[in-house]
């Protein structure tokens, strides 16, 4: 241990306010990052398989429609 | 060797391999990054001549280091989009331009922060850390042209091509304390001597290097995942794998 107790750990001999910004600094972006970027990829997968789903609920639950043979009028007027 | 390349280009193998690796690079690099900061901080001694303040460069160094490393990752991906049009690595020039954007702006911080009390200023126009804002600005040019161009393919192109543009900035860094006069010191470490300074403070400065190279890697990892997975939504191995909840 490069101090005599937890209170010089923190001060620094005057240089704590120096040190401790940067490491808070760091570990706020780091940290951060690593977060929102496993969120965006959990987003984004959720996403698309609700858009698989909705795909699918689409084409199953309306069934094609069958051919007809119906003859389309033509308006005689 | 060329099975191997073109393996290497397929994002369905990269996808694999990726969510492999993934949990070890995490826990590996957690810990030696940790291992490094706590050695560095309460453990290492301190600078005869900065005093305590020297405690920034376990993360000062292993931040600007990987800013630049990124980059030069970034224009070898580039010339590969250029000459082969591979997709993977525009991937990876798009998913990692963020992060060498964060860590650049630490490594510009924590340089500031360092600067006011080993030499009585936060900021100097001098080489080394201009050039270390150009590249700052780089990475943020990157960002920016790729969102302007809708168009994917053309987006990699423009974007690959300012990234090789600015890859004349990466030897004006490393240069920079030599070529010039700074009040930056000299690299701290070189490949060819022996590190100037006592082994108690190298060695957790390489850990957190080392540690931060390996969250950089996981970081690499997820987020090129993110990417292909928003790219190749309509094949039909991600619809799979996202209806597996796998990834």
């Amino acid at each position: 241990m490069a101090f005599d107790s937890f209170s010089a750990f923190i001060a620094m001999e005057g240089h704590g306010p120096y040190v401790w910004a940067c490491y808070s600094v760091f570990a706020v972006l780091l940290v951060g990052l690593m977060i929102w970027s496993s969120r965006h990829h959990q987003a984004v997968m959720a996403s698309c398989k609700r858009r698989y789903q909705q795909q699918e609920s689409s084409t199953s639950a309306r069934p094609k429609q069958a051919a007809t043979f119906a003859r389309v009028e033509v308006s005689q007027e | 060797m060329w099975q191997f390349f073109h393996k290497l280009g397929s994002p369905k193998w990269f996808f694999g391999i990726a969510t492999r690796f993934m949990p070890w690079l995490l826990a590996i690099g957690i810990i030696l990054l940790l291992a490094g900061l706590v050695w560095g901080l309460a453990f290492a001694p301190k600078d005869y001549l900065q005093g305590n303040s020297y405690r920034i460069i376990f993360i000062h160094v292993p931040t600007a280091f990987l800013a630049q490393s990124i980059y030069i990752m970034m224009a070898s991906a580039a010339i590969v989009t250029l000459v082969w049009r591979m997709k993977l690595a525009d991937v990876f020039v798009k998913a990692v331009a963020p992060v060498g954007l964060v860590f650049t702006f630490l490594s510009l911080f924590t340089g500031a922060v360092w600067g006011k009390p080993t030499w009585g200023t936060w900021w100097v126009w001098d080489a080394r850390l201009t050039s270390m804002l150009i590249l700052l600005f780089l990475y943020g040019g990157t960002i920016a042209l790729d969102r302007a161009i809708n168009d994917e393919k053309s987006a990699a192109r423009a974007v690959a091509v300012l990234v090789l543009v600015g890859v004349v900035n990466i030897p004006i860094i490393k240069y920079s304390v030599e070529w010039w006069n700074t009040l930056h010191q000299p690299a701290t470490f070189k490949l060819t001597e022996k590190p100037s300074m006592p082994v108690e403070m190298w060695v957790p400065l390489l850990l957190s290097v080392l540690g931060l190279y390996l969250l950089f890697g996981w970081l690499a990892c997820l987020r090129m995942k993110t990417e292909i997975v928003m790219r190749e939504q309509k094949t039909r191995w991600v619809r799979e794998l996202v209806m597996a909840g796998r990834g």
